[in-house]
């Protein structure tokens, strides 16, 4: 059975709007323009229990409004959604221990103060016992690689080691679900590497089901065989990467450096010819046909240096976008 | 039982965890305690001159004037305690989106806002005005003292100090409230703190139209004049009860605001 289920989720948010200048601040005050914006536009989904499941999209295409949705910090307009057997609106403090929302640009943790008196105060607010609470922080901050740094006041500590005391502060209560916004935002590459390993131990150690968002990509294809793709509030894209990448581009690019130079002729019937320059040579070629037409370019032409890739899945998504907002 | 349990540790743990935030910075304390005494001096200064003449203020003498702007001492420091570290940071949880972390925390979120954090720089205050409360009643100048109340006196009183203690916090959990729609209240509570001041002199000591306004628009009365009265035996059963339902009144009001504003709440963006 689904831990998250969504049917036809929507949310539409009322702004007003103000022209810029003196004149449009009077306006403003005067008579009031409201517009409705629909955030998130009937989008379905499920995921299985123990699930990592990455959450893309550009700036703005309804990904956190969704979290938030899933969190049970806002209300949706209109669809069906339970996380954990609960309606997330209602906030029952049932359902708010089994989840966790962790959020790469806002910190829980009290800045004055070391992590650990943080940890106190979430230890009582679920009421975890003294004696578990610090066997859980020390499963947890072995984890992390934390030490002495749970004993320094939290803006002493380095963003990457403020992040993982979040994340400790996010797990000590052993949620079930977690909601992840940019985990990694602003951490250097190592950083970054850490945090990743960390958040697949824990899915291998616990089974905690976990949705992902992010614009660092690493993120996604280390962590999530599955990503929904989400842009202008719409489900795009629900499967895996790689069927994401054969949906975007389902060519690979072969470049090829030849020891003599041919005409574009000579590549009729290999696949689309991308560039020809000199001895280089670039085609488009299926990918169901790929491994049959390498073969015949390399029987038929005398193959200094081969290459196949597929184009980068940032630029995949980042063309998509760009080609959908101009339709 | 259990759940009592666990919002007693939550809130013994909130406590020790600000206290100790707040002793990050040893130097407040004495400023907080200067600023006390400075302002209680200034008040009882103005008090020594309104009786220079010999006048009573609205009917009261010096020693009921002293009890009253005791009570006010003390819930100037009940809200430099409680309210003002508190609820000043409901507008900075809305304003940067950190509300969604009290909201998803399996407690009452109206009581993580109201005792997540506590000042110790409010004490001087508070142990001021019960000193000078004692010293009113009990001047050893009998003549102008008015000796220990009884003890069903007292113990209206303290009921009405409570309820005083009720109705300013909901007042301010209100105006805090409001920023969910509004996002830039904090300037209503600061017009609520110092309109409040008034309450520092016995209500009847005002024209007429203010005694209106103080008694049923912001309700000052109840926050001094009442319990002071409840102290010097003086009090009317009527005030009293009055005084117990308009705090009952507050509180169920600033509850049932707080969970329909909640409602509207749509979080920061990221």
């Amino acid at each position: 059975m689904a831990i998250i289920n969504a049917e036809e989720l929507s949310k539409t948010y009322r702004i007003s709007e103000k022209q810029p200048g003196f004149a449009g601040t009077l306006r403003h005050l005067v008579q009031r323009k409201h517009r409705e914006i629909t955030a998130v536009n009937k989008i379905s989904f499920c995921i299985e229990p123990g699930e990592i499941v990455g959450f893309l999209g550009p700036n703005g295409a309804g990904k956190t409004t969704t979290l938030k949705m899933l969190t049970g910090l806002i209300h949706p307009t209109s669809g069906k959604l339970s996380v954990a057997g609960h309606k997330p609106w209602q906030r029952k403090a049932r359902f708010l221990g089994q989840i966790t929302l962790v959020m790469g640009n806002r910190q829980q943790l009290l800045w004055d103060l070391p992590a650990l008196d943080s940890l106190k105060v979430n230890a009582a607010v679920y009421g975890i016992p003294e004696k578990e609470a610090q066997r859980r922080i020390n499963e947890l901050a072995e984890m992390l690689e934390l030490g002495e740094e749970l004993l320094r006041p939290l803006r002493k500590l380095s963003l990457g080691q403020r992040m993982k005391t979040e994340l400790l502060a996010a797990l000590l209560h052993q949620p079930a679900v977690l909601f992840l916004d940019e985990p990694t935002l602003g951490l250097d590459v190592n950083a970054q590497v850490r945090v990743r390993e960390f958040l697949a131990d824990y899915n291998k150690r616990t089974g905690a089901t976990m949705l992902l968002t992010s614009h660092y990509m690493g993120d996604i294809t280390t962590l999530c065989p599955r990503v929904l793709l989400i842009h202008q509030g719409e489900l795009f894209h629900d499967g895996s990467l790689s069927e994401l990448t054969q949906k975007l581009a389902p060519c690979s690019q072969v470049r090829m450096e030849l020891s003599k130079i041919h005409s574009i002729e000579d590549f009729r019937g290999y696949g689309d010819i991308h560039s020809l320059e000199g001895h280089q040579v670039q085609l488009l070629i299926p990918r169901a046909e790929l491994s049959e037409r390498v073969a015949a370019l390399l029987k038929r032409f005398e193959v200094v240096d081969l290459e196949v890739s597929a184009p980068p899945i940032e630029e995949l998504i980042g063309g998509l976008f760009r080609h959908r907002d101009k339709l | 039982m259990k759940e009592i349990k666990r919002y007693w540790s939550s809130l013994c743990c909130f406590w020790s965890s600000s206290i100790a935030a707040e002793f990050e910075y040893p130097l407040n304390a004495w400023v907080e305690l200067l600023s006390v005494l400075g302002n209680l001096a200034g008040s009882i200064f103005v008090l020594k001159l309104l009786f220079g003449n010999g006048v009573s203020l609205g009917g009261w003498s010096w020693n009921g004037s002293l009890i009253v702007l005791g009570l006010y001492t003390i819930l100037d420091g009940f809200t430099t305690c409680v309210l003002q570290p508190n609820l000043s940071r409901i507008v900075n949880h809305i304003q940067t989106g950190t509300l969604d972390y009290v909201l998803l925390k399996p407690i009452d979120s109206q009581f993580w806002l109201s005792t997540r954090t506590v000042s110790p720089w409010g004490l001087p205050g508070i142990i001021a005005g019960f000193c000078l409360i004692s010293w009113a009643l009990i001047k050893p100048s009998s003549s102008i003292g008015y000796g220990l109340p009884s003890g069903g006196a007292m113990l209206l009183a303290i009921a009405l100090l409570i309820a005083s203690l009720a109705i300013l916090y909901s007042l301010w959990f209100v105006l805090a409230a409001l920023s969910i729609w509004f996002i830039k209240v904090w300037n209503a509570t600061e017009v609520l703190r110092y309109t409040l001041v008034a309450g520092r002199y016995p209500v009847s000591a005002y024209p007429p139209a203010l005694r209106l306004i103080f008694t049923f628009v912001l309700p000052v009365a109840f926050l001094t004049t009442i319990p002071a009265e409840a102290l010097l035996g003086k009090s009317s059963s009527i005030w009293a009860i009055g005084a117990l339902g308009v705090a009952g009144i507050c509180l169920t009001g600033s509850r049932l605001l707080w969970n329909y504003a909640q409602r509207f709440y749509t979080s920061a963006s990221s």
